[in-house]
């Protein structure tokens, strides 16, 4: 294929995901919007104003970078997960498989489509936000870095996901009981400074600590690890799991036989 | 010379060990209307998700048009159009919407994808269902719909899977004249059906496939050459007489004694049996074959 048919296909590809998502918006933009108002309400509003100060910034502020990361996170991952495992589902995969689209291609396509709805979401949530709370944005350009490379390193990981996943029960798994508690557990709704010694460096483990805290940090000015390894690890992620992922596309593991 | 399909010593064998196919040979001419035969799990399948990408094969070779899928299957897969078995499209999006984005995969400007989608939607009577999500349609119009999508690129070659299974005769019939059609156009049609007595109304070539190899390819001509016997039957316009005889024909006459089913060998002549039929004054109404010839020789070619 030429360059120029490359990009015709790519953005075929995109095109498609935005049009799916925008079509069953009622299961895909309007949940997170429902939920992140209550987190807001009753997190922030209620149970926060006797929570007191985080970080120097009253407990609402400081969960809002979280909570829209969480959405973000989730939502980039489901999106590609239930996306692609539904074409796998009902076979339309195979129109992609019978083109000369290249596998590097249907798998960028896809993940800027998951990338996508994560930050259609982000976006939404930033300005539910905006009616409980203020926002410094202290660095603009960092927090877009780190909400679209943390958006596209989920994307990815939805796209593995979905290669392996045989039912929608393997689509959901990943999500229910590995991405939501290392989600919470994360540093959403507290500093990792709250913890004892031994459950700080435990939580130095989880990956979505970095990206909340670098997220964090471009909003508020606050951080509680340092950036730049939340940039590394990200970046890490992300190459680990396109190798991965492609390797997998080119052999046809899960998608051909 | 370039042939649109080539295969040599094609084999798979899968995960669980079956060997699908066991060192398939074949060759497709370019401009041909070639059909594929075999029973159920013979490896029809398996050869076509091959040559489109959807099986990995185990070894072997495969060239369409030229093209090593080895080498460049990309470029290969720009020759082919494929109507598989099974609906394979997004059954939420519209019709047109189904076809305009199969173009995109094969990187056709929106422009172009749209004048295409109209002329062969419209071709192939869908252009009112344009807007109609495909779940929507009828099971015909869903094969049709498959027909499009697999022509918007505009392919050298039109593969089709069991194409008019559980479709209708009026529509088969439009759809063959269709596809008809397009091979007087110069696109090689290849097809796998279970119909025979279309494969013998349609394709020039014809190669039978059986466990996993081919046990026939040859045309269609020459096919039915090889038949050594055919029944015919031969309705009468008064009753067979009790002692009519044909020595040398096995012959069954029907209650009635209204028709007759004659065995005819090769070098026997029908002309005799006419005669005989004429001396006990009984005169041909119609006559017609059994069963459909190619169906014998295909089931010669596969039992055992």
């Amino acid at each position: 294929m030429k360059n120029s048919e490359i990009w015709i296909a790519f953005y075929t590809i995109i095109r498609r995901e935005i049009r799916r998502f925008m079509r069953i918006w009622p299961q895909t933009l309007l949940p997170p919007a429902i939920t992140m108002t209550l987190y807001f309400a009753i997190f922030g509003n209620l149970i926060g104003t006797r929570i007191g100060e985080m970080g120097g910034f009253s407990y609402m502020q400081y969960i809002v970078p979280g909570l829209i990361m969480m959405s973000v996170i989730t939502n980039s991952y489901s999106n590609v997960a239930s996306s692609f495992f539904s074409v796998k589902f009902q076979h339309s995969i195979q129109e992609l498989l019978v083109s000369p689209t290249p596998n590097s291609v249907i798998l960028l396509g896809y993940v800027l489509g998951g990338v996508a709805r994560g930050l259609a979401v982000g976006f939404i949530v930033t300005i539910l936000s905006l009616f409980f709370s203020d926002l410094p944005l202290q660095n603009l350009f960092l927090t877009i870095v780190v909400v679209t490379l943390t958006s596209i390193m989920f994307s990815l990981g939805g796209f593995v996901n979905a290669l392996y996943a045989r039912s929608f029960d393997d689509v959901s798994i990943i999500p229910t009981f590995v991405l939501t508690p290392l989600t919470y557990l994360g540093g959403v709704f507290y500093s990792i400074d709250l913890l004892p010694q031994f459950w700080q460096n435990v939580s130095l483990l989880n990956p979505i600590l970095y990206m909340v805290n670098a997220f964090r940090f471009g909003i508020l000015g606050v951080s509680d690890i340092n950036v730049y390894w939340a940039l590394i690890i990200v970046c890490l992620f992300i190459v680990v799991l396109y190798c991965f992922g492609l390797n997998r596309l080119n052999q046809g593991r899960g998608i051909r036989d | 010379m370039t042939y649109a399909l080539e295969i040599s010593d094609l084999k798979k064998q899968y995960d669980n060990g079956f060997e699908a196919l066991k060192g398939v040979n074949l060759k497709v001419e370019k401009g041909d209307f070639f059909a594929l035969l075999g029973p159920n799990g013979a490896g029809k399948s398996t050869t076509i998700g091959i040559l489109c990408s959807l099986v990995n094969k185990t070894s072997g070779k495969v060239s369409i048009c030229g093209e090593d899928i080895d080498l460049n299957f990309a470029r290969a897969k720009q020759y082919l159009g494929v109507v598989p078995q099974e609906f394979n499209f997004n059954v939420f999006e519209t019709v047109f919407n189904v076809v305009v984005t199969q173009a995109g995969f094969y990187g056709i400007p929106t422009v172009i994808a749209e004048e295409r989608a109209e002329k062969y939607l419209k071709q192939l009577a869908l252009w009112d269902k344009k807007d109609v999500q495909s779940r929507m349609l009828s099971g015909g119009m869903k094969r049709r719909l498959m027909i499009a999508r697999a022509l918007i690129h505009e392919p050298d070659i039109l593969i089709l899977d069991e194409p008019t299974a559980g479709v209708d005769i009026e529509l088969r019939r439009s759809m063959w004249e269709f596809i008809t059609k397009l091979n007087d156009a110069g696109t090689t049609i290849i097809l796998t059906t279970h119909y025979l007595e279309e494969a013998e109304q349609l394709c020039r070539n014809i190669a039978i496939i059986n466990s996993g190899e081919i046990v026939e390819n040859t045309s269609v001509k020459a096919l039915l050459k090889t038949l050594s016997q055919e029944t015919f039957i031969f309705d009468l316009d008064s009753g067979l007489p009790a002692e009519f005889s044909l020595p040398d024909y096995h012959v069954m006459v029907s209650p009635d004694r209204m028709s007759l089913e004659v065995e005819v060998s090769k070098g026997q002549s029908l002309n005799h049996v006419f005669l005989e039929l004429d001396k006990v004054d009984c005169h041909v109404v119609s006559m017609r074959n059994k069963s459909n010839r190619l169906e014998e020789l295909f089931v010669k070619l596969t039992k055992g």
